[in-house]
């Protein structure tokens, strides 16, 4: 049911930095995904840790998560994607002036994700680096794509999502261990004719949250510490209040840069964090569930991928026409959020 | 925030969100066993009311919130405190 009552921001609320977007446009051209053909249900987890299946489905809307196998490596997966996407758009890793990886799970410090992909597509040249940015990762990397196609700096990137968060799963803690799930999604993003692709964005972090959702020893720093096992923890309450109000306070924004009413919004591609999130947020916006791509109760929490995982799902069962308004937004550790309003080319 | 809180407007406000009648919406009522609210629909009230009454309950404070008289203790506090102010 939709909420009807206007949605207020708070007096302290932190000012939103939006913008229209200018110069040369661009456009998501292709997606691309993959996920581990590795299944754990619900009832999988019933018989690792104190949990069921009722608790998780009633809280998270999960009922499936992807888990890589031991020793994956999230550039196998990040390569499956972006071949995928490649070969969506009828283009070749020759065509691409620059690819970015979003990840919060490299294979290690060094090389980026984005120069072994580059690697194991044989595409040298290309301007390649990874972007930590959290959950919102993928959203950072379409907006650096969209502004170097619009300064004419680039005309086809490639921008990856892809994570193995089931390395830094601690299976004794039911709050965090049944949310999360490993996969990869990949877009390539070419310029677009005048009026179509990516109109508007609203992107931004507040550090104060940093400890809102961490990945290891936070205050010594996981490196420094030695941590030997990080362990992804999350204060629960604090980031549903936090999400709930920033997809709606992203979505009144992104709409109002481009001069697109909330009505207007044909599809919401959201991060798949929790399905209550994304529900809560749908009834405050005004969008029913029919115009919200939700898979998270096939993939859980992929972080980066799961915009690129939802979107792919839409485009295939036919949800995205061309000339409808598409909404994509996340928000992530940091705190980070980032949001686009797009008119499918 | 308006000087005087009015009962009628959390009971809607509540209702709205928890999916049941404003009448259900009593100071006696429990969350989770008269209201059927989990902990995330408590989250998600919480939210709502800190956005219409610009206060901010801590997290401490959460976990005390039994009833919905636990709730509306809280605004006429938060209430008073503003008009001392």
């Amino acid at each position: 049911m939709a909420i009807t009552s206007a949605y207020r921001t708070r007096s302290d609320a932190l000012p939103l930095r939006s913008f229209k977007a200018k110069g040369r446009p661009s456009a998501i051209a292709s997606v691309g995904v993959y996920a581990p053909e590795k299944i754990i249900t619900n009832f999988d987890l019933e018989k690792m840790m104190d949990t069921s299946d009722k608790w998780i489905t009633e809280r998270t809307g999960i009922h499936r998560r992807h888990i890589a196998e031991p020793g994956t490596t999230t550039l196998q997966l990040a390569t499956k994607a972006a071949r995928s996407a490649l070969d969506a758009a009828g283009i070749t890793a020759k065509d691409l002036d620059m690819i970015l990886v979003g990840t919060s799970s490299p294979d290690g410090p060094f090389p980026s994700i984005a120069c072994r992909i580059q690697d194991e597509l044989d595409a040298p040249g290309a301007v390649a680096w990874d972007t930590l940015a959290a959950c919102t990762s993928f959203m950072y990397g379409l907006s650096i794509a969209d502004s170097f196609i619009a300064t004419e700096r680039a005309d086809t990137v490639l921008v990856v999502g892809a994570e193995v968060l089931s390395r830094y799963l601690n299976y004794s803690d039911r709050g965090t261990a049944v949310i999360f799930g490993d996969g990869a999604g990949a877009a390539v993003v070419k310029t677009a004719p005048k009026g179509a692709g990516f109109l508007s964005w609203c992107l931004g972090s507040d550090g104060r949250g940093y400890a809102q959702v961490t990945c290891g020893n936070i205050e010594k720093g996981a490196y420094a510490a030695k941590d030997p096992q990080p362990y992804i923890d999350m204060v629960g309450p604090d980031v549903f209040k936090f999400a709930v109000d920033i997809f709606i306070r992203q979505a009144n924004e992104v709409c109002e840069k481009a001069g697109v009413a909330l009505e207007e919004i044909d599809l919401w591609v959201p991060h798949q964090a929790n399905y209550r999130i994304i529900d809560a947020a749908a009834r405050r916006i005004g969008l029913p569930l029919d115009r919200v791509a939700i898979n998270i109760d096939e993939y859980g929490n992929t972080s980066s991928a799961s915009i690129p995982l939802a979107l792919e799902e839409a485009i295939r069962k036919g949800r995205v026409k061309s000339g409808d308004h598409v909404l994509l937004a996340g928000f992530g550790s940091g705190l980070t959020w980032g949001a686009c309003l797009l008119k499918w080319a | 925030m308006a000087t005087q809180l009015d009962f009628k407007e959390l009971q809607d406000l509540a209702a709205e969100i928890l999916g049941i009648e404003p009448d259900q919406v009593q100071l006696d009522k429990s969350f989770a066993k008269d209201l059927a609210a989990d902990s995330l629909d408590l989250v998600e009230l919480i939210a709502a009311v800190e956005d219409k009454y610009d206060v901010e309950l801590p997290e401490a404070e959460l976990e005390q919130m039994k009833v919905i008289g636990d709730l509306w203790k809280f605004l006429e506090q938060k209430t008073a405190e503003r008009l001392e102010a």
